[in-house]
């Protein structure tokens, strides 16, 4: 397969840096890995072509340093720069100083990094292509009339949010019209008091959520999906186990909620991967645009899975000036795929970190069965960076079967001596609300409190 | 009056203060009781409190601020 990249940059570490190098050396592509002055020993620093050191151990002094990686950059001479996730690969800044160099940035240009990486006009830009935004008043509310109004019209419960908070903070949820009626000149005064200004507005509030994402592919003109994730299993906001296909979506909704993103995708002219956030509310039964995150995501083996679709292999494909080359009808879900995050941390002790040296490491194998990882046996895992080890991917025929084939492979992989999260995901997956798939961004948390008082796990 | 010296259970690195603007947790001189937070320790993204494990009175850093440190390494030198 040609592509216009000879020489690509990766612009990140750990798992994700291997999966790059791996696509790019399918395409003949030649590969540099950047590195941390802690780094020269990760996997992906072995298996590239060449590697340049660019700072200190901390990410702040590495990783995230533009000029450092501009000038390994000119120094390579590679004419791409892939940036996985997290660290830049959502800094326009970044994308706009690397395409001034004449270089080519895997992912979309710099403009539409910031206009969707802003909530506000993400929420915009939705709402021109028609896809679904979770209903609430159109900016602050004048008073409780209008507040009682915006209430009735998209029904209650609702939440109260000062228009000056963040975070989290200055929000209240009012279940009826008598507990909006006393919330509201609360929570007005509260904002003046906490923000300096009393402005609310009014929103949907979710009690059940599922969170769903849609894969979308773009090459600047036409765009198409690659189905729905669900990742639900959350602890701190923090995914730790996702899915493809969404096991509980209506067939009805699945089509509409995909046809949504790639509306939004055109609608923005998007080029590369992309990811649409939603939340499914299963009380009413809608789904809503939350973000889109414009780069490949940590859980993007799941789609790879039931599509067969080389998600970075598309992305340098794109990224080197070639059209989409797959049509819609093309891609096909084909069974169920699922993936665990296996972390550096330690679920007996509420999740304390634990970073150190890996003696052993045995993965798991078979059909259907794949361990994304950046380490190895007698590798020494940082403590400066996050705590993802690996991520355990699994495909079979139907979610029954792949949840087996899940625990069976649980059971094969060995990392040691230091805990992980694989203990964690071989109790989930033999959980029978994980097994029936009657989950929502609240269970994980709530059935970890729950474990933690019955003592099946001391909490640290 | 013995010195105890604090040691980190974990590696990582280790902060002085809250927040880079602001002042030290515990300053030579300062009164220690057991539970105060002597540092923040970062690893892998998470910032955790080291808490004193004995009282007495505090006599210095032996890291320096933003600094990396090893599990077992002693970080501070309280009397007591």
């Amino acid at each position: 397969m040609a592509t216009g990249i000879k020489k690509l940059l990766v612009a990140n570490r750990g798992e994700i840096a291997v999966r790059i190098i791996r696509a790019a050396r399918d395409l003949d592509i030649r590969t540099v890995q950047v590195v941390s002055a802690a780094d020269h020993d990760m996997l992906a620093a072995r298996l590239a072509d060449e590697v340049i050191e660019i700072g200190p151990a901390p990410a702040q002094k590495s990783y995230l340093v533009i000029d450092n990686i501009l000038k390994a950059l000119a120094e390579s001479g590679a004419d791409a720069v892939h940036p996985g996730y997290g660290f830049l690969s959502e800094s326009a800044e970044f994308a706009r100083r690397v395409t001034e160099m004449g270089v080519i940035f895997c992912g979309p240009d710099a403009q539409t990094i910031d206009r969707m990486g802003d909530k506000v006009n993400a929420r915009a830009a939705a709402i021109a292509a028609g896809v679904p935004v979770v209903p609430g008043s159109e900016g602050r509310v004048a008073d409780l009339d209008a507040a009682i109004a915006v209430a009735e019209e998209i029904g209650y419960p609702v939440m109260v949010k000062a228009a000056a908070g963040g975070g989290g903070r200055g929000i209240r949820v009012a279940q009826t019209r008598e507990e909006l009626v006393k919330t509201v000149p609360m929570a007005m005064s509260e904002a003046r008091a906490g923000f300096g200004d009393d402005g609310l507005y009014i929103e949907a509030f979710i009690q059940r959520a599922r969170h769903i994402e849609v894969q979308v592919l773009g090459d600047g003109e036409r765009a198409v999906h690659l189905f729905e994730r669900e990742c639900s299993l959350q602890r701190r906001r923090q995914k730790v186990w996702e899915e493809a296909p969404a096991a509980a979506l209506p067939e009805a909704v699945r089509a509409d909620l995909c046809a949504s993103a790639v509306r939004l995708a055109e609608e923005v002219w998007y080029r590369g991967a992309g990811t649409l956030e939603y939340l499914y509310d299963m009380d009413r039964e809608a789904f809503y645009f939350i973000e889109m995150n414009t780069r490949i995501q940590v859980e993007h083996p799941v789609t790879e899975m039931i599509t067969g679709v080389d998600l970075i292999r598309e992305m340098l494909l794109i990224a080197g000036g070639a059209p989409l080359s797959l049509s819609q009808e093309q891609i096909r879900c084909a069974g169920h795929a699922i993936e665990v995050r296996v972390n550096a941390e330690n679920p007996d002790k509420n999740f304390l970190p634990a970073p150190g040296r890996i003696e052993t490491l045995v993965s798991p194998g078979g059909p259907g069965v794949r361990f994304d990882t950046g380490v190895y046996a007698g590798y020494t895992v940082p403590p400066y960076y996050d705590s993802l080890l690996g991520k355990l991917v699994v495909w079979d025929t139907s979610r029954a079967a792949a949840l087996d084939r899940l625990s069976g492979a649980l059971t094969e992989l060995e990392i040691g001596p230091n805990p992980t999260t694989a203990s964690l995901h071989r109790d989930l997956v033999q959980n029978p609300d994980v097994r029936a798939g009657n989950v929502s961004t609240l269970w994980l948390e709530d059935w970890l409190r729950a474990a933690a008082e019955d003592g099946l796990l001391k909490t640290g | 009056m013995a010195i105890h010296k604090a040691e980190s259970p974990l590696p990582g690195l280790l902060y002085h203060k809250p927040e880079p603007d602001a002042q030290p947790f515990k300053a030579p001189g300062d009164a220690v009781a057991l539970g105060d937070t002597l540092a923040l320790i970062e690893v892998m993204k998470s910032f955790m409190p080291l808490e004193a494990e004995t009282a007495g009175t505090f006599k210095g850093y032996l890291i320096d601020d933003g600094e990396h440190i090893d599990a077992g390494d002693h970080f501070c030198e309280i009397e007591g």
